[in-house]
């Protein structure tokens, strides 16, 4: 203890050294330090540069697509065409098919622009319309069979070569080699849009409705493949956080420290970095081919998405608890409480905030996770399915928003690509809603120290 | 406060045994910390466990209320019995025993919860009051046993850990008082508290004699000189000298006691 006294005694003279100046070393090492902080900044500044161009792309990708162009038009509905026999009986109605609204629709198109010096043959000028136009009509009529003999005015879908130019996507030029729509019709929807009659209005029919055809997109909408995706993430939320909060809690507090439990948490560590179309396969072949589950449902896109969740969530959820410090433990335990008094009564509160964000981080993922879901079928073309229950939302077919989106993505029309970025902002607008849970979640439990 | 504060030191009459431990080893995997160790403990005494870092008093103390079972390479040998019951038997579940032997901790380590709920729960847990009123009965006796109820008694609802470290250390001991144990372990009680802390706690200790046996583990030979009738030197894993506090500190029997009591090793 006292060997410190005794060492080599100091030079009788020292040079003084002025801490003024900077020496050598110092001067290095602050350069050093300088150099390492200007690095950190230029990551931060590309990641910021990054993100604000995306942001800006899905942005202007992605907005037009929440609104629609609509032309308005006076429809006459006369009897002779839709109810020959005059007895309103929805059998009759019914043998009326869309195409037998054609007509009508052109007929009302060339009055309305009777004015409007065209070239543009008749027969043709119904290429400004959405092909859904028919059916809105139709629909109509059947709904409400008294309008017969009147004269209707219905808000139309405009098509999407139309929409597309009012919203810019579509020039000119384009049409050149375009079937669809000649640079005639663009003109006589310069004079529309003068009149008023052509208007754009934010499209519920794209937060809301189902996909359509590969010929109509602008009757495509997210809705239903929302409502998949809810009903898959109600499954997972469901299924992953007892058994991973479960599964975390027996191996980390009660499970014993031998060679078995190594090779599973071992084994969960890998399984978090197993690629997601992994699980895929394995949902395929275990809950299709083995259940017998029904194909494309939401609750076999929910359990494939459990299976690659729960490690996830067993890990953040051990690491939660790890985060615990052990004096609360023997605090419990002093006092008499069992193991599993004390895990529950103190350590899992303590963990919740922990546990909550790595489950939100999880469902988050399982969100906007694609590969598995091309696999067992989730990405069923669904024109119109709206589940009618429950459990018809569980096990009817349908799609997923991150399916949808690469569906859009993948076909022809340029219009449709407009819709996959407005599918992005859509799911973008969910992750941040989950997040924002998340977070007000964790400070809720926080606040009670 | 008296600053001079000094526990009684001659025992009146020779207590009972409460803790007896025989031919006690430890050993955590390879490393074997506590060496063949047999004490009698006496009941409404407080006996001090001293010596140098790593000597296992700590260990030897968490034996007596089997906290090393939680310790999974942690492997106990030997016989411990509290008023004749070997604590180590098959049929004692060690929750049974912790809420008959309680302990306080060397960091104060209060629920985050308030002051009521840290003192209300281990009642609680034990069913020990039959409503509202009751327990509000424990948690006041708890509190004032604890020397902290003037303190606290209009902040029940505040956190617990938002109390300074001495009072925290206050409510442990308070809330382990509050089960009614019959035996008191104390690891370290005071390490982390400032002289007037320290002073308040050692006060306490000496009022607790009254009612339990009081275990407490120090590094400060001074602290064990004012608190105890007993003290125990601990060595490498061996219980070294185990007797009266004043023969242990002025005229120890082992040269071992002697050098470390005089600072020679430690």
């Amino acid at each position: 203890m006292t060997d410190a006294t005794q060492g080599a005694p100091f030079p009788a003279s020292r040079p003084t050294r002025s801490i003024l100046s900077e020496d050598a070393r110092t001067r290095k090492r602050n350069a050093a330090e300088r150099r390492f902080k200007m690095y950190g900044m230029a990551a931060l500044g590309v990641g910021i540069v990054f993100l604000v161009l995306l942001l800006t792309t899905i942005v202007r990708n992605g907005i037009p697509a929440f609104t629609q162009t609509f032309i308005v038009l006076e429809v006459p509905l006369p009897e002779a065409t839709l109810d020959p026999n005059g007895e309103r009986l929805e059998a009759d109605l019914k043998k009326v098919s869309t195409f037998g609204y054609n007509p009508l629709i052109e007929q009302a198109l060339i009055e309305a622009t009777a004015d409007i010096p065209t070239e543009i043959e008749d027969g043709d000028l119904d290429k400004i319309l959405s092909a859904s136009a028919g059916a809105i009509l139709r629909n109509t009529v059947i709904a409400d069979p008294s309008v017969i003999g009147t004269l209707q005015e219905f808000e139309l879908l405009a098509s999407s070569r139309v929409d597309g130019y009012l919203k810019g996507r579509v020039e000119r030029a384009d049409l050149a080699r375009d079937n669809n729509l000649d640079a005639a019709h663009l003109d006589l929807i310069d004079v529309m849009v003068e009149r008023g009659d052509v208007e754009r209005r934010f499209n519920w029919q794209f937060v809301l409705g189902s996909d359509a055809s590969e010929s109509r997109p602008e009757q495509a909408g997210i809705g239903v493949s929302m409502i998949g995706s809810f009903f898959m993430m109600l499954v997972v939320l469901g299924l992953s956080l007892p058994i991973g909060v479960a599964a975390s809690i027996y191996l980390e507090e009660f499970a014993p420290q031998n060679r078995l439990t190594d090779i599973i948490e071992v084994n969960i560590s890998n399984l978090a970095a197993v690629p997601s179309i992994v699980f895929g396969i394995l949902g395929l072949a275990a809950f299709i081919q083995f259940a017998h589950l029904p194909q494309s449902a939401p609750l076999v896109g929910g359990l494939t998405l459990t299976l690659m969740t729960l490690p996830t969530i067993v890990i953040s959820t051990r690491a939660a608890l790890k985060s615990v410090p052990p004096s609360i433990r023997d605090a419990a335990l002093g006092v008499g409480a069992s193991k599993m008094q004390s895990v529950f009564h103190h350590v899992l509160p303590l963990a919740m905030p922990g546990i909550l964000t790595g489950t939100i981080i999880g469902l988050a993922q399982a969100l906007g996770e694609t590969a598995p879901l091309l696999l067992i079928g989730m990405v069923g073309f669904i024109a119109s399915n709206y589940p009618d229950g429950v459990a018809e939302g569980f096990l009817s077919p349908n799609s997923a928003m991150p399916a949808q989106i690469y569906e859009w993505a993948k076909r022809a029309d340029p219009a449709y690509y407009e819709r996959a970025w407005g599918g992005i902002i859509v799911l973008l607008l969910f992750l941040l809603t989950m997040n924002l849970i998340a977070v007000l979640l964790r400070r809720r439990f926080e606040r009670r120290w | 406060m008296d600053d001079f504060f000094q526990a009684e030191r001659a025992l009146s009459t020779m207590q009972d045994t409460k803790i007896s431990a025989r031919n006690v080893d430890v050993r955590y995997g390879d490393t074997h910390a506590i060496k063949d160790v047999s004490v009698e403990i006496a009941d409404k005494t407080v006996t001090a466990f001293i010596g140098p870092s790593g000597c296992g008093k700590s260990t030897f103390l968490r034996c007596i209320n089997r906290m090393n079972d939680t310790i999974s390479i942690a492997k106990v040998t030997g016989h411990i019995d509290i008023d004749g019951e070997d604590i180590y038997d098959s049929r004692v579940d060690p929750v049974q025993l912790r809420a008959k032997v309680g302990m306080v901790f060397q960091k104060p380590n209060p629920f985050p919860k308030s002051i009521y709920d840290n003192v209300a729960y281990g009642p609680k847990i034990h069913g020990l009051a039959k409503n509202k009123a009751e327990l509000d009965d424990i948690v006041e006796k708890a509190l004032r046993r604890g020397a902290i109820w003037d303190e606290v008694k209009d902040r029940l609802q505040a956190p617990g850990t938002g109390l300074s470290g001495g009072q925290q250390q206050r409510l442990c001991i308070a809330r382990a008082v509050a089960t009614e144990p019959e035996v008191l372990l104390m690891d370290e009680p005071c390490s982390a508290l400032d002289p007037i802390a320290t002073a308040q706690v050692e006060e306490l200790i000496d009022e607790l004699r009254q009612n339990y046996s009081v275990v407490i583990v120090t590094h400060s030979m001074q602290q064990a000189a004012r608190v105890s009738q007993k003290t125990a030197f601990f060595h490498l894993g061996h219980m070294v000298e185990f007797d009266e506090t004043d023969k242990i500190f002025t005229n120890p029997q082992d040269s071992r006691t002697e050098s470390y009591i005089s600072g020679r090793i430690g």
